[in-house]
């Protein structure tokens, strides 16, 4: 085509064939560029909390207060259950609760990533990546009101953990890997199909339940080898085992990794499939 | 160089909620022209259909056409929020698009607060982001204002803020829906001198309107959509001349 022959522009160009789609390269381009303006989604999700907490006294405080109260009321309760010793089970259980909400907070929230953001995205040309992002910084930024209650409870027990704490920072890398991989996906499957979050709501409920929040997983006694097949519990355990339990068993690590790399997987294939298609669904 | 080339260019937008069997029979049955049903059986609006046109630097194209033709859903795609279904689209050169004002303020925000925002929409570092908000702060006209949340501005300030923010650069091809020339008579005066300066920078305008004199006015060619295809395209005197004219909306003299 004689078009094509004319000197390449010296500005961007943007081409888009419907016959030749590029969706690969058109997908790392948009994590390139939503990753390099990481500053605009910490800026956003800055705002979506000073938005949701507007006139609010203690604001996203409000979240560790209550989770201050659930593990002061449920430790006493369920250390006098299990017969557990009250300072042995009150670190456990509050990094746990804390842990299990951002991991709640963040999958129910990871369900509305792109539909919340509705309004830009059918008015300005902007990464995708930059939603998924916002949507990860928003809920680390609320749980991370949440350190000092962890600080609280250990000095209040005597808890002091090791150097292997430190693992836990690698854990917390593979909980936003996941996160950021949720966001994508279950941000442009829920834009699809409006039924998913109910549905996502009811099987959060359900892990709550069968992950070892509240209960540890000793209390399964031979049956806990099942426990690794569980996403919610080993990305969990990443985190809390190294501030609490003195490690994470190698088994935990290697599946708490398998998952991540599955999600990840399944949120790029899904990204550099449908990607074009977001504006209209949303 | 800058231009915009298409290649029987079309847009579909799924209708997905349209689910029941029946109402999906009776939509197709009433309205044959631009809602059809794809290969998966999903109803679709055709929204633009087959256009092929080449826009060269320096013109000015106003994209005229009735409510629903496909103008800003034709800005959209130009502007690369719409991947096409079909066809093939090329657009050199950087693009500013001003579409809606609204998009990306933030109503809780003050209006310094709103323009770093965009700042950072626009992908620019601290030094330029301050620049502007100068800039924005300068031409608005808000003054004290500018340090209070964007929910309390009147209608007219709104305007004010989103007017300056979107007009503060110059970009190479320019997508331009109606809305920036509709504003308060005062603020008017010193926009139409702005926005004469920033069209005149621009290398291509491409501007949906409905209004005949605003055509005439800024542009050089027109394109008339009607019901997502292009059925006029030539020298604006040729192809708005037999519109009828509507209230003018203060841009005339």
């Amino acid at each position: 085509m004689l078009e094509t022959t004319t000197p390449a522009p010296a500005g961007p160009l943007y081409v888009a064939d419907a016959s030749r789609p590029h969706r690969l390269e058109r997908a790392l381009e948009d994590l390139a560029t939503g990753f390099s303006r990481w500053r605009l989604a910490a800026a956003l999700a800055r705002l979506d909390i000073r938005n949701r907490y507007r006139g609010s006294v203690l604001g996203p405080f409000w979240l560790s207060l209550s989770t201050a109260v659930s593990v002061v009321a449920i430790g006493l309760l369920y250390s006098a259950i299990f017969k557990l010793p009250v300072a042995g089970y009150m670190p456990y259980l509050a990094v746990g609760l804390i842990v299990w909400g951002l991991v709640s907070q963040t999958v129910t929230d990871a369900c509305d990533s792109l539909t919340s953001a509705e309004g830009v995205i059918r008015q300005l040309p902007l990464p995708y990546t930059v939603h998924a992002l916002r949507c990860v910084f928003r809920n680390v930024a609320v749980a991370a009101h949440s350190l000092p209650l962890i600080a609280l409870v250990f000095l209040f027990c005597g808890h002091l953990p090791g150097p292997e704490a430190l693992l836990a920072v690698p854990g917390l890398l593979l909980v936003a890997a996941n996160a950021f991989a949720l966001a994508i996906v279950l941000g442009m499957v829920c834009a699809r199909f409006r039924d998913i979050p109910p549905i996502v709501g009811s099987v959060l409920q359900l892990a709550f339940f069968i992950s070892p929040v509240l209960w540890k997983p000793e209390l399964l006694g031979d049956q806990q080898a099942w426990l690794p097949l569980n996403p919610f519990y080993v990305l969990m355990e990443t985190v809390r085992g190294p501030l609490v339990e003195g490690g994470v068993p190698g088994m935990v690590w290697l599946s708490a990794l398998g998952f991540t790399l599955l999600t990840c997987a399944l949120a790029f294939a899904f990204f550099v499939r449908f990607r074009g298609r977001i504006a209209f669904w949303v | 160089m800058p231009h915009i080339r298409a290649e029987e260019l079309a847009i579909e937008f799924p209708l997905y909620h349209v689910g029941a069997r029946s109402l999906k029979k009776r939509l197709l049955a009433r309205t044959p022209l631009r809602l059809r049903q794809d290969e998966s059986n999903r109803v679709v609006v055709a929204a633009l259909r087959g256009l092929s046109f080449a826009i060269e630097r320096g013109e000015r194209v106003a994209l005229v056409g009735g409510n629903g033709a496909g103008k800003t859903t034709l800005l959209r795609t130009l502007a690369g929020i719409y991947e096409p279904v079909a066809g093939r689209l090329e657009v050199a050169g950087s693009v500013g698009s001003l579409i809606d004002p609204a998009a990306g303020m933030d109503q809780s925000s003050t209006g310094r607060e709103n323009i770093l925002l965009r700042a950072l929409y626009r992908g620019m570092d601290d030094a330029e982001a301050l620049e502007m908000a100068d800039e924005v702060g300068r031409f608005s006209g808000l003054g004290e204002f500018l340090d209070v949340p964007v929910r309390s501005y009147s209608a007219g300030m709104q305007v004010r803020l989103s007017f300056a923010m979107a007009t503060v650069v110059t970009p190479e091809v320019l997508l331009m829906d109606e809305w920036l020339l509709a504003g308060d008579a005062d603020f008017m005066q010193r926009a139409q001198e702005r926005l004469g300066r920033l069209v005149e920078g621009a290398d291509i305008l491409v501007l949906a309107t409905h209004n005949t004199q605003v055509a005439r006015e800024w542009c050089t060619r027109a394109i008339r959509l009607e019901a997502g295809r292009i059925v006029a395209d030539g020298p604006v005197e040729e192809v708005v001349v037999d519109s009828p004219p509507l209230a003018p909306l203060g841009v005339g003299g």
